[in-house]
């Protein structure tokens, strides 16, 4: 079974783990066989709000903030830029009924960036 | 020595946007891309006078500053890491740098979608139009650390979240474009009545808001990117008879109509009806075309006022506004009579939202003057002087008193 783990923080505590706990969490993750991806996201400021109604592309600064809508998956992408981040998010099909929130994924500040299943582990080594 | 230092003052006034531009491009970053850029030009101010002004000065300005930034980078003062795209930007051919309008690219990356509207233009005023943070506050109507905050978001969601510089490709063109248009146009009215106090007509601005549409309507012939400009080349074309020499300001019937610049006028007019042709047409248009009328007139009184209402009426379809009816108001009281004028511009101002808005009561003050109520008159005279932010209307309106 796999689960997802949402992390949410408010503004206060952004900075409150430092980036080599984190980091070192995940590598106990990956060690112990329970890793399958993990990546910390850039603040709020940089959040997109993505819609399609009626055919037409909508593209708003800021977060998801509509209580009625609950998360119902993720999307993990590799996209050059926010341009085509933006376009592969509306063809995401629920697009046309809820809001995809695109937000950029940032490295970990630590020696060999943020830790990942198959990669050596920097620690480690 | 002088005469190098004055070409290049003329050179920062000129394409000090455009180095920045270029460079924003090929760095990726704002703030490092104006350091380098001041960088490049006090380089300047230190070689050319010994040097003489290389042949191609702005291709030296950019590629210094590429240099001081690269600089900037290796030391690493600023980057704790030196990224690969800061590397790949910088190896950018040299080639590529005339491609395309530079200042283009950065307008339509400050104006993005993906950033916050009142953002997006003062990201624009700031990075663009090289306005100050406290010019584009004022502007605003915004505390200058609000704005500031704004202008650092904005920069810092680019940044992170890879907003490209890039004009965006045929089938975002046109969506991108009303973003862009409203800032352009906040840009021209910033320079054609600057917001509070005494502050002269910004002719920079305004020629870089009509510059700046005349290059997005030959990239992009959009019925409303010729609206819009021809909106500002008939602003324009009757500026300098909308002020005497002391700043008082001219109401339209009183101005001089010999001084407008009829060649500009007919231009304009003949955009105008290009634009109302394709029947795509929006707000832009229509008040370019409200605009023709008043200065097609021979005088205010031969002014087509039936044809003004109408196109009042069309421009409240498609954008609701209480300011909008105002101005029909007006057109009604010349048309039919200070009585219906009056009846429409109280019921503005009871139910419209209109209380606070010292133009309806400078245009009730006038309906009731033209209707010989004289005490009345006074009274919404003395009202909109007390809701007036600018000297120039503050006295224009005094003066109205004065003359009961």
């Amino acid at each position: 079974m796999k689960y997802l783990c949402l992390v949410y923080l408010d503004q206060e505590h952004w900075d409150s783990c430092p980036d080599e706990t984190c980091g070192a969490y995940a590598q106990d993750l990956i060690d112990g066989g329970h890793m399958v991806a993990a990546e910390p996201l850039h603040g709020v400021h940089t959040a997109t709000s993505v819609r399609v109604r009626n055919g037409q592309l909508s593209v708003t600064d800021g977060p998801f903030a509509e209580t009625k809508e609950m998360l119902a998956g993720f999307y993990l992408l590799d996209a050059k830029d926010l341009n085509e981040a933006i376009r592969l998010a509306s063809g995401i099909p629920p697009a046309k009924y809820g809001t995809i929130e695109v937000r950029p994924v940032r490295t970990l500040d630590m020696p060999g960036g943020t830790p990942s299943v198959g990669a050596p582990s920097v620690a480690g080594s | 020595m002088n005469d190098v230092k004055q070409s290049i003052d003329d050179l920062y006034r000129a394409e000090s946007r455009r180095v920045f531009a270029t460079l924003v491009r090929l760095l990726g970053d704002f703030d490092l891309a104006e350091d380098s850029m001041h960088e490049a030009f006090s380089a300047a101010m230190e070689k050319w006078p010994q040097t003489g002004v290389p042949e191609n000065p702005v291709a030296w300005l950019i590629s210094t500053g590429r240099f001081k930034a690269i600089d900037t980078i290796r030391r690493g003062t600023r980057f704790q890491t030196l990224t690969e795209s800061h590397d790949a930007a910088i190896d950018i051919d040299h080639e590529h740098e005339a491609v395309g309008d530079e200042v283009l690219r950065l307008i339509f990356t400050c104006c993005h979608p993906a950033l916050a509207p009142d953002a997006q233009i003062a990201l624009t005023l700031r990075e663009v139009c090289d306005l100050t943070t406290e010019e584009i506050a004022r502007a605003f109507l915004t505390p200058v650390p609000t704005l500031a905050q704004r202008i650092v978001r904005a920069k810092a969601k680019i940044r992170d979240a890879q907003i490209p510089f890039e004009v965006p490709d045929e089938n975002e063109l046109g969506a991108r474009l009303r973003s862009v248009l409203r800032v352009i146009y906040l840009v021209y009215n910033e320079g054609y009545s600057a917001s509070s106090g005494e502050t002269a007509v910004r002719r920079d601005l305004v020629q870089e808001a009509i510059r700046l549409t005349r290059l997005v309507a030959s990239l992009l012939p959009d019925a409303e990117v010729f609206g819009l400009l021809a909106l500002m080349l008939l602003q324009e074309a009757r500026r300098t008879t909308r002020t005497t020499h002391d700043g008082d300001l001219i109401p339209l019937d009183e101005q001089d109509r010999s001084r407008w610049n009829m060649a500009q006028v007919e231009e304009a007019s003949l955009i105008t009806q290009q634009a109302l042709r394709t029947g795509r047409f929006g707000v832009y248009t229509l008040q370019a075309a409200i605009a023709a009328v008043h200065a097609e007139a021979k005088t205010y009184e031969e002014t087509d006022w039936e044809e003004i209402i109408g196109l009042y009426d069309a421009l409240l379809q498609m954008e609701p506004s209480s300011v909008i009816q105002l101005n029909r108001a007006v057109a009604v009281a010349m048309y039919h009579g200070p009585e219906q004028g009056l009846e429409l511009v109280d019921d503005l101002i009871k139910e419209g939202g209109l209380m606070d808005y010292h133009l309806a009561h400078a245009a009730r003050a006038d309906f009731c003057r033209r209707l010989d109520r004289k005490d009345e008159a006074r009274a919404s005279y003395l009202f909109a002087i007390k809701l007036a932010h600018q000297e120039p209307e503050k006295r224009f309106l005094s003066r109205q008193i004065e003359k009961l």
